[in-house]
């Protein structure tokens, strides 16, 4: 059972050839067999998943049939869930219970999703291998000796090996993208502001990006439908409507513009990921696509305007930690937190705001304008999704700047704003890799016209990893 | 002349009266309720929650502006102010920096002084803090101990860092309520001038009815920065900041205080410390008020979870007219209009309410041929309460007060006759240059005449008739 | 580049160990290395993006609405009394 789709499972769940507290009971059968030695989930909400199962299996019986109806899914542990433990992966919540239900929480638990529990992140979200996670690191399924990718670590290792059908994920820098590339899922960061960020801690608040996690692009498109729109809690969640995700899904990539920009196609690249992209970048062509070189000029300087506009954000966003109304006092910080919290401190600092966080958001605008240009041209742009392929556990860690140089083709998506899909492209040494697909903003529906062309066509997503219960 | 010159300046926060928060929907009315019944994950700074600013108090905050004759910022946007403090929930205030509602206004005081407004801004409260010893550590202590601190051990609070015996409550029922920002340019030269100002302002937000401005319950809060000067030209390179005062008496007190205080430490060569201090009611002066955690470097940036406000000429324009006539204005048309003393026509405006209510007592008051003064003078002497009293039957009431009768010509100088006659001493006294006999001849008449009648007219036959 | 790693921590109310502040300046300062690059960029009249939504005067109408009970919103302190939050004393001397 476990090795349906959302959107297989819809269809069973409908005819009745299976219930969701079944559906339910399958996947924590294999979270308990498997989590150990994965360690994607923090807490597993046993009793409540099967209330909640019960409660959809009802509403199935009723005649009702929605998109996500009965669908055991799970949350990176970043989203609030009211009377459910939430730690962001931090010692500083390790105790700390939601005292209510972010709005992307909401809106599913409304259409009726079953949530199995919540999974692991590097904390507070910070990070791209979730080796900064104070619970441990999750291990990558397809080799538990490499990292998952982060910081949403837990959710695409626990989708990959088919522990839930779906799970969330935040993406900041590349937190959903890069994580969905190293384990071999379609993982989508939405347009800036598609989703509402209420309820979900925040790391950097112009540039967080609320997203998933399934294993094909439709059931991507199916979550995206619940938790997409305006949000009256989210002052930055413009009221454009909601299209339907999945009605132009089959439409092929016949006539598309795809662009593929140089800048991503660098020395720093490893050539076994680029010889998977320009394979897939060929096969688009050969279905009718036209691809054009394009440039986006400042890309070099994404990271640097990055790490300053994210770090002086999270600064001022963990200032709230300080241990009165809840979790432990600011002592329980782990490094990387604190990295960030100086850093962020220091560009904001006074004499140092005009020379670091000024000149970010002047360079930040120039960003804006190279994809304004692009997408003049172009109707999509294709990006393999991170530079190297997962690497080893420990490879990184004591090197910051090296760890903050893997997210280099994904930050510049967050900084203005556009949706970015990264979509199962092939493998390399059994290691799977990503292909990034960025639109313009609020494109999300053509974004996944041109992913399921992909995967329908090449069903890369379908090698799902061997997992044994060896650690 | 005094060899310093006082140079002060004052920031003064207004609580407005929105029925709800500043950036969430709690109710705003914190005043005596139970600590912590007016928090929602927004004002108490949970994980997650984010800010959405109330129309109603951007309006208001825009109103105040114009009242004081700011120019308003077409495009403006909140910011964080970043510090640590227990009230403070986010870590950070939502506040304004660089792009204030309002900038460049003034308040004209009585002596034709112009206070410049620097800036006026709009952000929100913090909680409520209150500073106890530990009851367990405090021996002899009045309080009952471990029934009062049943979750916090002594061991667990020492363990928290604690040097010393005290604790710090925080209720955050008033975090996030919305507050205006109004600053001054140092331009106060004494604490007369600061008391009349402060009076002038409190009466503007209670004219535009966006704030009670009580004092006592902390909806007005006043900080005076006060230094020393020996070059009028120049601004001292120091200035203390006396924080959170909440009467005019009491800042007033607290300027001349730090006055006298600063000018000592200059005479012994000194420069006084830049720093912020407190009044202490009891001890009447001011105190030091050293914070452990001493950090002034607030890191600004915009918001980045409240995009942008702006303001059309249209909307600007629209919210000007919303503005009332203001005291000032009102004085002045009273004085000129229906020809009052500038005296009674500051009593009658004292507030909005009672304005309206004299001026639409003169209205009435047309049809029974009464003066504006003569209302005027009813309201004033008689202390009439503009809220229970109908404008009818204060109309009324004048009138029955004012009606007077005529007496016959002829029947009056025959009075006036057997009056003189009857009292030969008085017309002597009067004839000798008593001019005061006069009055006691007219009460005479009166009792005579048994009615009341219009005085002037007897005093006039009398005179008419002893000049014959 | 160097980072005062003892004032930086101070304003940010981080407590870092000598030890920690040692490590923590080596490896910052190599990030500033890094990010100070930008300057390489003529940014002359560009304007600033500190936002990308392009959205512009959202505001909730002055309504009053539900608050969390006082239980709930005391329930995740690890020190209260009176209903009250309880921290240690702020002031350093009255």
């Amino acid at each position: 059972m476990n090795n349906l789709t959302v959107a297989q499972a819809r269809q069973k769940l409908d005819s009745k050839e299976i219930s969701s507290v079944e559906l339910t009971k399958s996947y924590l059968d294999k979270i308990k067999q498997h989590n150990d030695s994965l360690n994607a989930f923090l807490t597993v909400t046993e009793d409540l998943a099967f209330e909640e199962a019960k409660a959809a299996d009802k509403r199935i019986a009723e005649g009702e049939s929605t998109p996500m109806l009965g669908i055991p899914i799970a949350h990176k542990d970043l989203y609030l869930t009211k009377g459910v433990k939430t730690t962001a992966g931090s010692k500083v919540l390790e105790d700390y219970v939601a005292q209510y239900d972010g709005t992307a929480v909401e809106r599913l638990k409304q259409a009726g999703v079953v949530m199995l529990g919540k999974t692991n992140l590097d904390a507070w979200a910070h990070g791209s291998s979730g080796e900064n996670s104070d619970f441990g690191p999750t291990k990558n399924p397809y080799n538990k000796e490499y990292v998952p990718g982060g910081s949403s670590s837990g959710s695409p290792a626990a989708v990959a090996s088919e522990l839930v059908l779906a799970a969330s994920g935040t993406d900041t820098g590349g937190s959903i993208r890069l994580p969905a590339s190293f384990c071999n899922v379609v993982g989508l960061k939405p347009t800036y502001g598609r989703v509402s960020r209420y309820g979900v801690i925040s790391m950097a608040s112009s540039l967080d990006s609320i997203g998933h996690f399934t294993k094909t692009v439709e059931d991507n498109a199916m979550y995206l439908q619940i938790t997409a729109g305006h949000d009256p809690k989210d002052a930055t969640t413009p009221p454009i409507d909601v299209p339907d995700y999945t009605a132009n899904i089959t439409k092929g990539v016949k006539g598309l513009k795809i662009g593929v920009p140089q800048e991503y196609f660098i020395e720093g690249l490893d050539p076994k990921v680029k010889t998977i992209i320009e394979k897939g970048l060929k096969w688009y062509e050969s279905e009718g696509a036209e691809l054009i070189e394009i440039s986006l000029p400042h890309t070099p300087f994404a990271i640097e305007v990055y790490y300053i506009i994210q770090t002086a954000e999270v600064s001022s966003n963990l200032a709230r930690f300080d241990g009165i109304r809840f979790g432990n006092d600011r002592s329980a910080f782990g490094d990387e937190a604190k990295r960030r919290i100086m850093l962020g401190t220091y560009v904001l600092s006074a004499g140092y705001y005009d020379a670091f966080y000024k000149k970010a958001m002047q360079v930040r605008t120039l960003l804006k304008r190279d994809f304004e240009e692009a997408f003049k041209k172009v109707d999509v742009m294709i990006t393999p999704a991170s530079p190297t392929l997962p690497w080893k556990l420990g490879e990184k860690t004591n090197d910051p700047l090296a760890m903050y140089l893997s997210d280099i083709f994904t930050v510049h998506a967050n900084l203005v704003g556009v949706p970015g899909l990264s979509l199962p492209a092939g493998f390399v040494d059994d290691l799977p890799v990503g292909m990034q697909i960025l639109g313009p903003h609020f494109s999300e529906d053509k974004l996944y016209q041109v992913g399921y062309a992909y995967e329908q066509a090449n069903p890369v997503w379908q090698t799902r990893p061997e997992l044994n219960t060896k650690y | 002349m005094n060899k310093y010159t006082p140079i002060i300046g004052l920031e003064v926060h207004v609580e407005l009266k929105t029925k709800s928060k500043m950036f969430c929907d709690c109710p705003a009315d914190y005043f005596g309720k139970e600590p912590n019944t007016h928090t929602c994950p927004v004002c108490l700074g949970l994980p997650g929650a984010l800010p959405v600013p109330n129309q109603q108090a951007i309006e208001w905050c825009v109103m105040i502006a114009q009242a004081l004759g700011c120019e308003i910022n077409r495009f403006s946007k909140f910011d964080r102010k970043n510090y640590f403090y227990p009230d403070l929930a986010k870590g950070y205030q939502i506040s304004q920096y660089d792009l204030p509602f309002g900038k460049k206004g003034e308040i004209k005081l009585k002596s034709g002084k112009t206070i410049g407004i620097t800036r006026v801004h709009m952000e929100e409260d913090t909680g409520k803090l209150t500073h106890v010893r530990h009851p367990e550590l405090v021996s002899g202590s009045q309080n009952a101990p471990s029934e009062m601190l049943k979750q916090v051990s002594v061991e667990d609070y020492l363990s928290r860092g604690a040097q010393h015996d005290k604790l710090t409550l925080v209720d955050f029922n008033r975090s996030g309520v919305p507050l205006v920002e109004i600053v001054t340019e140092p331009d106060f030269h004494n604490a007369k001038d600061v008391v009349e100002y402060l009076q002038s302002l409190r009466q503007i937000v209670r004219y535009l009815d966006v704030s009670n401005a009580d004092m006592e319950k902390g909806e007005m809060r006043l900080e005076p920065n006060i230094s020393l000067s020996t070059n009028p030209d120049k601004l001292p390179n120091y200035k203390v900041e006396v924080k959170n005062i909440n009467s005019f008496r009491f800042v007033e007190k607290a300027i001349n205080y730090e006055l006298k205080r600063q000018e000592e430490i200059l005479e012994n060569g000194q420069t006084p410390p830049q720093e912020t201090r407190g009044w202490s009611e009891s001890q009447n002066g001011t105190f030091s008020q050293r914070l452990k955690e001493e950090a002034n470097d607030y890191r600004y940036f915009p918001e980045p979870d409240i995009p942008p406000i702006t303001f059309t000429d249209e909307q600007i324009s629209t919210l000007k007219k919303r503005v009332p006539e203001l005291q000032v204005e009102k004085i002045a048309r009273f004085v000129k209009e229906f020809g009052l003393s500038e005296y009674d026509a500051e009593i009658v405006t004292r507030e909005i309410a009672l304005a309206d209510y004299f001026e639409l007592a003169v209205k009435k008051g047309e049809a029974e041929k009464l003066s504006a003064k003569q209302i005027a003078n009813a309201i004033i002497n008689q202390k009439i309460d503009h809220g229970t009293t109908k404008v009818e039957k204060l109309i009324a009431e004048i009138s029955s007060e004012a009606k007077v009768e005529s007496v016959d010509e002829k029947e009056l100088e025959k009075i006036v006759e057997r009056v003189l006659a009857d009292n030969p001493q008085a017309v002597a006294d009067y004839k000798s240059g008593k001019e005061s006999a006069i009055m006691f001849l007219v009460g005479q008449c009166m009792r005579a005449i048994g009615r009341k009648v219009d005085a002037q007219q007897i005093k006039e036959t009398l005179i008419n008739q002893l000049a014959k | 580049m160097k980072i005062n790693i003892a004032h930086v921590a101070k304003l940010a109310n981080l407590p870092i160990s000598p030890q920690e502040e040692q490590k923590f300046a080596s490896q910052l300062s190599n990030v500033l290395d890094y990010i100070a690059r930008l300057n390489e960029i003529d940014t002359t009249n560009v304007e600033e993006t500190s936002q990308i939504t392009g959205l512009e005067n959202i505001t909730r109408k002055d309504e009053a609405g539900k608050c969390l009970s006082q239980k709930e919103a005391l329930s995740q302190a690890k020190s209260t009394h009176n209903n009250l939050f309880a921290v240690k004393g702020v002031f350093a001397d009255e």
